[in-house]
């Protein structure tokens, strides 16, 4: 009976959520593998691309992704104790932190349009750009469902556990935006 | 901060510390090409999987949510070693 009561299990979130989860996951794992199938073909031309981007914003990057989940996991803890206003604290700080993303992200287009890439320029940058454009458009949904979420906590309308899941389901997103940068980055940036 | 928020910055910190070292750390040690790249890929799986164990809670979720989760892992760690390792 007391290895019963260790072992309780549950499913975070709602169930039909963690559908769309894998179903976007999977999605970027064929996509990972298709990015790969074109490397073996050309890698030299890949290797090349890879030059062109700048590793450090990249890495810059993920650590503001990885920051801005833990904040996020953070929120819900506040949230499940009771705590609205710490919840909404750490809250803004996530929705900042996936600004700050979406906003370094458009600098490094900018920047590597001017230097003349493009989605037509080479297989690299059709793929760095459809795959990296795919995860920002991710970023963009995220940063609205979070301040959709923030507006909710401070008007005190987060409750009883159907509340809880939505919010829950809110951080399981963007922990999945987050997990995607992960391996998106090196991919991208780092291998050689 | 109390034990839960604790334990999740220890997580936070984990991942930022690999970061770095993925990031700026293993082109410094002089290791050959392929495992460094090889060291990179796996590096970001396990932070992957903390992601996925600790912030997604599926540490505590049942058997089968969690095991199809850990499969995404070694599926795309897979379809991008495979391919690289051939090349």
């Amino acid at each position: 009976m007391s290895k019963a009561i260790a072992e309780h299990r549950r499913v975070p979130g709602l169930e039909g959520f963690w559908v769309f989860i894998a179903g976007d996951m999977t999605l970027f794992a064929l996509l990972f593998g298709a990015f790969m199938a074109e490397r073996r073909d050309t890698p030299t031309l890949f290797e090349h691309g890879r030059q062109a981007l700048n590793p450090n914003i990249g890495g810059l990057n993920t650590l503001v992704l990885l920051t801005s989940s833990w904040l996020v996991v953070n929120c819900l803890i506040a949230v499940r104790r009771g705590q609205a206003r710490a919840g909404l604290n750490w809250l803004t700080g996530a929705i900042a932190c996936g600004v700050a993303f979406l906003c370094s992200k458009v600098l490094e287009y900018s920047r590597e349009l001017g230097d003349g890439h493009s989605v037509f320029s080479s297989d690299f940058f059709m793929f760095y750009f459809i795959l990296t454009g795919i995860h920002l458009f991710h970023v963009v949904v995220g940063c609205v469902v979070m301040s959709f979420f923030w507006a909710k906590i401070r008007n005190k309308s987060i409750s009883g556990r159907n509340g809880l899941a939505g919010l829950e389901c809110m951080g399981i997103y963007w922990h999945m935006v987050d997990l995607l940068w992960i391996m998106l980055f090196p991919l991208l940036y780092l291998l050689r | 901060m109390n034990e839960s928020q604790g334990s999740k910055a220890i997580v936070w910190l984990l991942l930022m510390t690999a970061t770095v070292v993925l990031t700026w750390g293993l082109s410094e040690q002089g290791l050959s090409l392929r495992i460094a790249t090889v060291a990179t890929v796996l590096i970001a799986a396990w932070k992957v999987r903390l992601v996925l164990l600790k912030f997604m809670e599926l540490e505590r979720a049942p058997w089968g949510l969690r095991g199809l989760f850990e499969g995404w892992v070694v599926l795309a760690v897979g379809a991008i070693l495979i391919p690289y390792l051939l090349t």
